[in-house]
């Protein structure tokens, strides 16, 4: 049996013919990069190759490391092997890795999504062969209404709050969600602040995207002056002695896991708006279809039941283990914010 | 509906009470009558019985949704809830309805007695037609209680605030047996007529466990001590030559305990009583366990009757003469309780029932002079059958719900034992998606001298929701075999668990029953070949359980 042009090794997704490994888990010599959440890229590569969008967060998150930014379908060989970047849609500088070799082509998809958010470059179709696919909300449970109705209700619900006379805090994660929240709020409504690891982030991103005026929360930061205006932190942040001095406040988190009652209520925030930088159920299905790949390969999220129905619906589909935390990545957030902030 | 689906969205997505009580009293100040009745009912746990099974229910959501019924078993699984599961897979509509919730609710009483494919049909048009939250809201009433953070006791607050009525006066009114089809909004909160409170119950004063010192609850003589029974607690009422029992969870279940019958004609019309019912196997208190065999038995038969009879260890009287007697001091009501016991068993007015048998026994009241005293009498719980002291102060009223002060439950320190994780399962509501579920195992050495771990109990509360968030990641990862909605896991974890009680079983694969076992600590210190043994399980059981239990199955 030959080799497979991508297999799944202990260090990460490895392309044996260039010698290159794709969001590889453990230091490698060489990296190719999706995008700039830590379970995607990490510490320790000798050379990272990545979405020229994707260079400033992986130098923010990572500090000086050797890198090369490379254009949306720019195509580039290692030791014969063709690669090139397609958008993913998920967030800034998000790519798919399309991997071509003596035409056979496999593409990668790291996180992905298909609404156009208006920050991230839209997702666009790669014809393949092979289709590694993440399947973070990988379950019927999960199909999301358009960003247009969710911000109406998240600034329906400030105006709300506004009118109460308290602060709203909107918990997002850090890269990525917290620029989508900030991109769509209706700043006619008020001020918008935000939590340390939110603003130092979204500095990083202002070069790239068009953003709103933000406004550190300090320790010098007046409770008064924050009420009726809305504060965006990281999930981490509930709970916090950072967020108590914020009484009287109102919190809601932006997250495709509010779509579950349970996932609310544990966590004791007032409000869940259901609002993913993922693909829902249709999403996936969709995006599988298009591509026209007859292999399919599941890596995080509900795997095993997604893989079972593409199955059922004739692909050869199958699931393989990798460290990305898809399950778990955005549901605990707090964990790996937390880790973020310190 | 409408209207209703928003009180419902409203309750769930805040944790504050008094937003909630304020959201209700909104609706019971807005809503049409008929409306308000149900969602008494509902709130209160009376619906309707079920129109359709669960089963058809997900055949049919499933069929609507065009996914394999595996796939929406998965989903199920991890979304925990039944009602909402369906709400999220079917395909959504945006129209809404105008139909009221009475008009639901008729409906759904109306749809119980007609054929398969007419309920498919109504099924479907409504689901088709519902928007999401009102999807989930009309197929919860067809599922099951909401459970939603409302008690009974935040309702009648809202409703006494809607309605300027005195909030104790509605929850006595709410109590008992009222039909939500029938009663009129009028009748049931707004009325007063004597005839209803005929197999009407009190509220149950409940009590709070003893957290501080018991010393600092004051002078021992103000105090009186009881041992807590461990059965159910009850309610029994003498009126008009009839009986009506009540457990605590507003359930009657005269009809369940036969043997109270003989209290008719004995003890005389307006007695109200407060107790416990036990398990009185071979003349002495048996075990909760017993007293599980009688507790899901509609009907009782004579064998079983004969082998776990039940009585009640009468611990208050609320009612004397037909008067309500909840305001006198304790001591009062214990000495009228006590006048009651004792006639019941030296005259048989009515009927020829031998009194000796009469299944009522006197909770004993015991008062001490000392508090170390107190404490010597809870370290003989185990000993006595009851899991440990109440403490009642002797010129406590008998107040509405729990409350903190007058009386305290202080019970016996929990048996623990340290035991391994090896399977989980998804949990419910708030932990839907999250492995929170446990079983755990001991050590026990089998036929061929192997050491293995045996199930003894599972467990699923007891972790913070930090803690159960880590679990749930570990067990992610660490998943052996999935089995439907279980997964075994490798035997990797220790955990302090600890419970109430503990009998010998031929139920159980252990051979132990344990009562109330819930995690008390991670001990993430211990290795598994730490974790105890099945023999070190057994040596915990009091050895009058396991001479009984000898002689049992002889």
């Amino acid at each position: 049996m030959k080799t497979p042009l991508l297999q799944f090794t202990d260090k990460g997704i490895y392309c044996k013919a260039a010698n290159v490994y794709l969001d590889p888990w453990k230091p490698v010599d060489k990296a190719i990069i999706s995008h700039g959440h830590a379970d995607h890229s990490r510490w320790g590569h000798k050379k990272y190759i990545t979405h020229h969008r994707n260079v400033p967060i992986v130098q923010h998150r990572l500090g000086e490391v050797s890198i090369t930014g490379k254009k949306w379908g720019e195509s580039f060989s290692v030791n014969g092997v063709k690669f090139s970047l397609h958008p993913a849609g998920h967030i800034v500088g998000s790519s798919q890795i399309r991997v071509e070799h003596k035409g056979e082509v496999w593409v990668f998809t790291g996180d992905y999504k298909t609404e156009d958010d208006g920050l991230a470059t839209p997702y666009e179709n790669v014809n393949c062969h092979t289709f590694i696919t993440e399947c973070t909300f990988g379950l019927p449970a999960f199909k999301w209404i358009p960003q247009e109705e969710v911000f109406k209700d998240i600034n329906a619900w400030w105006t709300e709050n506004k009118a109460e006379g308290k602060t709203s805090v909107l918990f997002g994660y850090t890269l990525g969600k917290a620029q989508r929240l900030l991109k769509h709020l209706d700043t006619s409504i008020g001020k918008i602040y935000t939590h340390g690891a939110v603003e130092n982030m979204t500095e990083v991103l202002r070069p790239l995207v068009n953003l709103p005026e933000t406004t550190l929360v300090t320790r010098e930061t007046k409770k008064e002056e924050l009420l009726g205006n809305m504060v965006i932190a990281p999930p981490s942040a509930h709970g916090s002695t950072w967020i108590r001095k914020m009484v009287p406040y109102i919190t809601a988190s932006a997250s495709g896991w509010m779509t579950f009652r349970g996932a609310r209520r544990r966590r004791a925030i007032d409000k869940g708006f259901v609002l993913s930088d993922h693909c829902d159920w249709d999403g996936l299905l969709d995006s599988i279809k298009s591509t026209g790949a007859e292999k399919i390969i599941c890596t995080h999220g509900y795997t095993e039941i997604f893989s079972r129905y593409l199955r059922e619906l004739g692909y050869d589909a199958r699931t393989e283990s990798t460290q990305y935390e898809g399950e778990l990545a955005e549901i605990n957030t707090s964990e790996s914010a937390k880790a973020e902030v310190e | 509906m409408k209207q209703f689906a928003q009180l419902i969205k409203t309750l769930d997505s805040t944790n504050k009470t008094n937003v909630k009580v304020q959201a209700l009293a909104d609706y019971f100040n807005t809503a049409n009558d008929t409306d308000k009745v149900w969602t008494i009912a509902i709130l209160s746990h009376r619906r309707p019985p079920r129109p359709v099974n669960t089963t058809l229910l997900r055949e049919w959501a499933a069929e609507l949704s065009k996914i394999p019924s595996w796939l929406f078993e998965e989903s199920y699984h991890i979304v925990g809830d039944l009602a909402e599961t369906i709400a999220l897979v079917v395909p959504s509509s945006k129209k809404g309805t105008h139909k009221t919730l009475t008009l639901f609710l008729e409906e759904m009483i109306a749809l119980k007695p007609k054929s398969e494919e007419e309920k498919k049909r109504y099924l479907i048009e409504n689901w088709e037609c519902l928007d999401y939250y009102e999807r989930f809201v009309f197929t919860k009433l067809i599922t099951g209680g909401f459970r939603i953070g409302v008690s009974q006791k935040l309702m009648t607050k809202a409703l006494a605030k809607a309605t300027q009525l005195d909030e104790d006066v509605l929850a006595y009114k709410l109590m008992g047996n009222w039909d939500p089809n029938i009663i009129s909004f009028q009748d049931l909160v707004l009325e007063e007529r004597e005839s209803d409170y005929l197999s009407k119950p009190y509220p149950f004063y409940l009590a709070y466990a003893l957290e501080d010192k018991v010393e600092d609850l004051g002078e021992v003589s103000d105090w009186s001590a009881e041992h807590k029974w461990d059965g159910i607690r009850a309610q029994v009422i003498l009126r008009n030559q009839e009986i009506f029992i009540w457990s605590r969870g507003e359930e009657l279940v005269t009809d369940k305990y036969p043997e109270f019958l003989s209290f008719v004609g004995v003890i005389p019309d307006g007695t109200v009583l407060d107790g416990e019912l036990l398990p009185y196997p071979n003349g002495e208190i048996g075990t909760f366990n017993d007293l599980q065999t009688r507790i899901g038995r509609k009907t009782v038969s004579k064998s079983l009757l004969e082998k776990t009879p039940v009585i009640l260890k009468a611990y208050d009287l609320l009612e004397s003469e037909g008067n309500d007697i909840r305001s006198k001091p304790y001591l009062e009501r214990r000495e009228l309780l006590e006048k009651v016991v004792e006639r019941s068993q030296n005259h048989n007015t009515v009927t020829s029932t031998p009194i000796s048998d009469l299944p009522l026994l006197l909770s004993e009241r015991l008062q001490f002079d000392s508090w170390q005293r107190v404490a010597a009498e809870r370290a003989r719980s185990r000993e006595m059958r009851s899991e440990g002291l109440m403490l009642k102060h002797n010129h406590s009223s008998y107040q509405v719900g729990r409350k903190k002060g007058d009386w305290w439950k202080w019970k016996v320190e929990p048996l623990t034992i340290d035991a391994v994780l090896t399977y989980a399962m998804r949990g419910h509501g708030r932990r839907s998606n999250l492995f929170t579920d446990y079983t755990f195992a001991l050590w026990d050495t089998n036929e061929a001298g192997e050491k293995e771990l045996v199930t003894f109990a599972k467990a699923y509360s007891g972790l913070t929701d930090a803690e159960f968030r880590e679990v749930d990641a570990w067990i992610k990862k660490n998943t052996l075999e999935r089995f439907g909605p279980v997964r075994s896991v490798t035997p990797h974890h220790v955990f302090e668990i600890a419970f109430e009680g503990i009998a010998l079983s031929k139920r159980h694969k252990s051979g132990v029953a344990t009562r109330f076992p819930r995690i008390l600590r991670w001990r993430k210190d211990k290795k598994i070949g730490e974790a105890n043994s099945l023999d070190d399980l057994r040596g915990l059981i009091p050895s009058v359980a396991k001479e009984s239990f000898k002689s049992d199955t002889k």
